[in-house]
């Protein structure tokens, strides 16, 4: 069994004799003994570090890890610099806590600064937080920022990620108010219904750039909709396409949201991940979640602190506007560290690199005979097609080791990235020509 | 030290990616951004040398001793982060075929079989991130509950004054009206308090136990019993469960519901403020109204976070639980409460405990009475530990104490530790009064000196802007 406890038998008496009790149970005296626990645990007994590293790396090895994969829908196989993985390991920055004191905390203070200054440089945004948990809840908690108490309904586009429409709805679910799923046709935000949609009680309309099905919005119009019925306007992005697509502030967003995993974190069966979160200068203090800033020290010194925290849960309680008080801290430094190393141009070929494979993908699967893209627009790395016999093709596709698109309604939804070769593409759609019989 | 952006050379970097080997797609018009992003440019000899640098300025568990009260700072064993890094792991799709992923799912079971033993509970969800947010799912979870039952006249959370904002925060994210309860004078529930606001209005109660001062309330069970009595459901704030694990359940002090700090209790590390894990436990009636993910389990259900939550902080707890087992964790909770009154017993006679008794893991001292005396503040004196290399314990929390310092010191420390960290606390008690100017200015030997915080909230600089 392993145990982390340093003291010996013996100090522990001794120490037990300077508290001035027998044993134990004598410093449990204020719980009542019906409910003392005499049984002990029904779980297995302590194991051997040796034992517990066999027993939990079996688990893993009950994984299929597939060494191509084709599938995204909110989870990015992109390349990881071996730099980034190295990194966020160091002792240090793993386990110390939140930055509360500034004296000995200028590592991670400084990490998160530089990462709020890459995030507003990737979206074009004034002010960024230092993350939040994920890409859903940065869309929740951005909604709920732009809540007041004449517009309590929140639109959210049917073409955004599942997890983050349920997420907010959720979030609206909790203080009971509303929120309105703006229909999809042909696969992008229906802006003539949108039209009919925004009212006086509307406080904000989200929107995902790209959407869920790799489709690329329109996301200035509806930006302008949505500003034109006085409305906020939140756009939720994939940060690789922000690499080298227009950004949200060119859109005219207010606020804008995302999933950061792509930026250096791997897919893990979804976590940890981070959620990032920039707004314009006009909305810097209804951001939720810790902010770092800088300021000077007592000698003068430039120095980091966790800044404007007037806004938080600890000094306003129940009418603070969330009650978050972390960060995906150690997330958001990988996140950071990821957009250095890549560099703007890395983080550009990385972006560019995935459109183009996916639309070599596209390009391929569509001369199969029966296989068609769903959705016309331009996209992203991802897209969805129509195709014959599909379980047959993903599952062929599995035994070759290839994780294919994921089933969306009646098609499949694929996603490219730069990680995968032409000659792993290739190889993909010769497997689907077979099954199809082509 | 210079940002990364300071270091950045036009034209320098690395070429991690091979050269594209399909045809260029571009972007439509329209949709190309202006300017390219201005992040930094350099070799990777620079940037790791940016990030040692860094993290050399960061103190962390290996660091030194680290009593941050309610945080829970033990060592992070590496066998969990080891088996955290695992390929077979870390390389999973979350929406990978369900057959492909019986090994994550495996774990998910099993940390749910450990950690419903441990709390008393029926059935638990991972979703959730962080410990507010398992606050967040937990409330929800009373909520789904009294409206399946049609019970909607009731709209009232109850907190005691001591407890952490979170709380409070959390029961007004799910619409509830707070009614804040004053602690009788040792800090646990005023019953006579309790029982004024309890009514048909009351949703449920929200409280940790031992206390945000350290002490079990002797009362639990009456406490759980009134609030069901009033039709009421009872929360548990997990964040002190480490004084208690494998010793008493929070299931059978009458709680409904319970979220855990993975990254607390069960040793995950807290990575300079997250990712964490706030795996929230119920009784068998609120299993139905736990999270799921709409992409992963259909719809129907509440979801707080995308998919199946932070995956690899569970595994890295269940490593732990694993590892300490039966005996193990109990041994744990046990030698966290020795540890909490040794340090207590050994500081005694100079700073006074706001509470003088047997503690659980963790005791709050009041500084009011030496600050009267010395002028020196419960501030000055967390300064001046930075000098020491030890992390200063948690300040001015819980606020039904003034000047407070509250302690914990975990079970991983060693006596040894613990004689030291008394020491210290003694010599500054005494330099408070032989010298209090130089406490006032203190640290003298850190990163940095006081920031001047009024200016960073004034003036905000949340950026650099070269």
């Amino acid at each position: 069994m392993a145990s982390y406890i340093p003291s010996t038998r013996d100090e522990r008496l001794e120490m037990l004799k300077t508290v001035g009790v027998e044993s134990y149970r004598d410093l449990y005296r204020d719980v009542p003994q019906e409910m003392y626990l005499d049984r002990g645990l029904n779980i297995p007994a302590g194991l051997s570090e040796l034992e517990v590293s066999r027993k939990v790396s079996a688990m893993a090895a009950k994984n299929r890890v597939f060494p191509t994969v084709l599938r995204g829908a909110g989870a990015y196989d992109h390349y990881i610099p071996s730099i980034v993985k190295y990194i966020p390991a160091k002792e240090e920055f793993l386990t110390a806590y939140t930055p509360y004191q500034a004296e000995m905390s200028q590592g991670i203070l400084q990490s998160i600064f530089e990462y709020q200054t890459c995030i507003c440089e990737l979206t074009g945004m004034d002010v960024s937080n230092a993350s939040v948990y994920d890409g859903a809840t940065a869309a929740a908690e951005a909604a709920a920022m732009c809540r007041d108490r004449k517009r309590r309904v929140t639109l959210i586009s049917g073409a955004a990620h599942p997890d983050t429409v349920n997420t907010v709805r959720t979030y609206c679910y909790g203080t009971g108010d509303e929120l309105r799923i703006i229909p999809v046709k042909d696969g992008r935000t229906d802006l003539d219904a949108l039209k009919e949609m925004l009212k006086p009680d509307v406080a904000s309309v989200i929107l995902q750039q790209p959407n869920f099905y790799g489709q690329f919005e329109e996301a200035d119009a509806i930006g302008a909709l949505a500003h034109g019925n006085g409305s906020l306007y939140i756009m939720s992005c994939n940060p690789m396409a922000l690499a080298i697509m227009k950004t949200p502030r060119a859109c005219g967003a207010d606020i804008a949201v995302g999933e950061g995993q792509p930026l250096g974190m791997p897919l893990s069966y979804g976590g940890p991940y981070l959620g990032f979160m920039a707004a314009t200068e006009k909305l810097m203090r209804k951001l939720p979640g810790r902010i770092v800033g800088e300021t000077v020290d007592s000698r003068g010194e430039r120095a980091y602190v966790l800044s404007l925290q007037a806004r938080e849960q600890h000094i306003r309680r129940e009418k603070a506007s969330s009650n978050i008080c972390s960060n995906q801290a150690l997330c958001a430094l990988t996140a950071g560290l990821y957009m250095a190393a890549m560099g703007p141009g890395g983080m550009a070929q990385a972006a560019s690199q995935s459109m183009s494979k996916a639309h070599y993908l596209a390009t391929e699967l569509c001369k199969l005979p029966g296989v068609s893209l769903k959705y016309t627009g331009a996209y992203f790395h991802e897209f969805v097609t129509v195709l014959p016999k599909a379980e047959e093709v993903l599952s062929a596709l599995e035994a070759q080791g290839i994780l294919g698109g994921l089933p969306v309604g009646d098609g499949i939804l694929w996603c490219a990235t730069e990680k995968v070769s032409r000659e792993e593409l290739d190889r993909a759609v010769a497997i689907v020509k077979e099954v199809l019989g082509a | 030290m210079k940002l990364i952006f300071e270091k950045s050379v036009p034209g320098r970097g690395m070429d991690y990616l091979p050269q594209c080997d399909v045809e260029a797609v571009a972007l439509p018009a329209g949709l190309v951004r202006d300017v390219a992003p201005r992040l930094p440019e350099l070799s990777e000899t620079d940037i790791s040398r940016h990030y040692t640098e860094l993290n050399k300025n960061v103190h962390g568990v290996n660091c030194g001793f680290y009593p941050l009260g309610s945080c829970t700072m033990k060592y992070n064993p590496r066998i969990d982060e080891e088996m955290a890094a695992l390929p077979g792991f870390t390389g999973v799709h979350p929406l990978a075929p369900a057959h492909t992923t019986a090994g994550c799912r495996e774990v998910l079971d099993t940390a749910r079989t450990l950690l419903c033993e441990i709390t008393g509970m029926d059935d638990m969800t991972f979703q959730p991130a962080a410990g507010a947010h398992g606050e967040f799912t937990g409330v929800l979870l009373i909520k789904q509950y009294h409206e399946a039952r049609g019970d909607s006249k009731r709209n009232k959370i109850i907190v005691p004054d001591s407890a952490h904002g979170t709380n409070p925060a959390t029961a007004a994210m799910c619409g509830y009206t707070i009614v804040n309860i004053p602690s009788a004078p040792n800090g646990c529930v005023d019953l006579e308090a309790l029982k004024k606001v309890l009514g048909e209005d009351t949703a449920g109660l929200m409280l940790t136990n031992p206390n945000t001062v350290g002490i079990f309330d002797e009362n639990i069970l009456e406490i759980t019993r009134l609030v069901h009595e009033a039709g009421g459901l009872c929360y548990y704030d997990g964040a002190n469960l480490n004084a208690v694990m494998g010793v008493v359940r929070p299931g059978d002090m009458g709680f409904d519901c319970i979220h855990l700090n993975l990254h607390k209790t069960f040793a995950t590390p807290h990575g300079g403020g997250g990712p964490g894990s706030g795996a929230v436990g119920c009784k068998a009636r609120l299993a139905a109204y736990l999270p799921g993910s709409a992409m992963m389990d259909g719809a129907g259900h509440i979801q707080v976070r995308s998919f199946a939550g932070n995956f690899l902080v569970v595994v890295k707890a269940m490593t732990y639980i694993l590892s300490l087992g039966r005996e193990g964790i109990p041994e744990a909770a046990q030698n966290a409460v020795l540890n909490a009154n040794y340090l207590q017993a050994k500081i005694k006679g100079t700073f006074e405990p706001a509470f003088d008794r047997i503690c659980m893991h963790e005791f709050v001292l009041d500084l009011s009475r030496f600050k009267k005396e010395t002028g020196v503040s419960a501030l000055d004196v967390a300064k001046t530990l930075i000098d020491y290399g030890m992390h200063p314990p948690t300040m001015y929390f819980p606020l039904i104490v003034h000047e407070a310092l509250m302690l914990e010191p975990t079970e991983t420390e060693s006596r040894d530790t613990l004689d030291w960290a008394a020491e210290v606390f003694r010599k500054l008690y005494d330099l408070a009064h032989e010298d209090p100017a130089y406490m006032h200015d203190s640290p003298h030997n850190a990163q940095i000196g006081r920031p001047d915080e009024v200016r960073a909230a004034r003036n905000p600089v949340l950026r650099w802007k070269g």
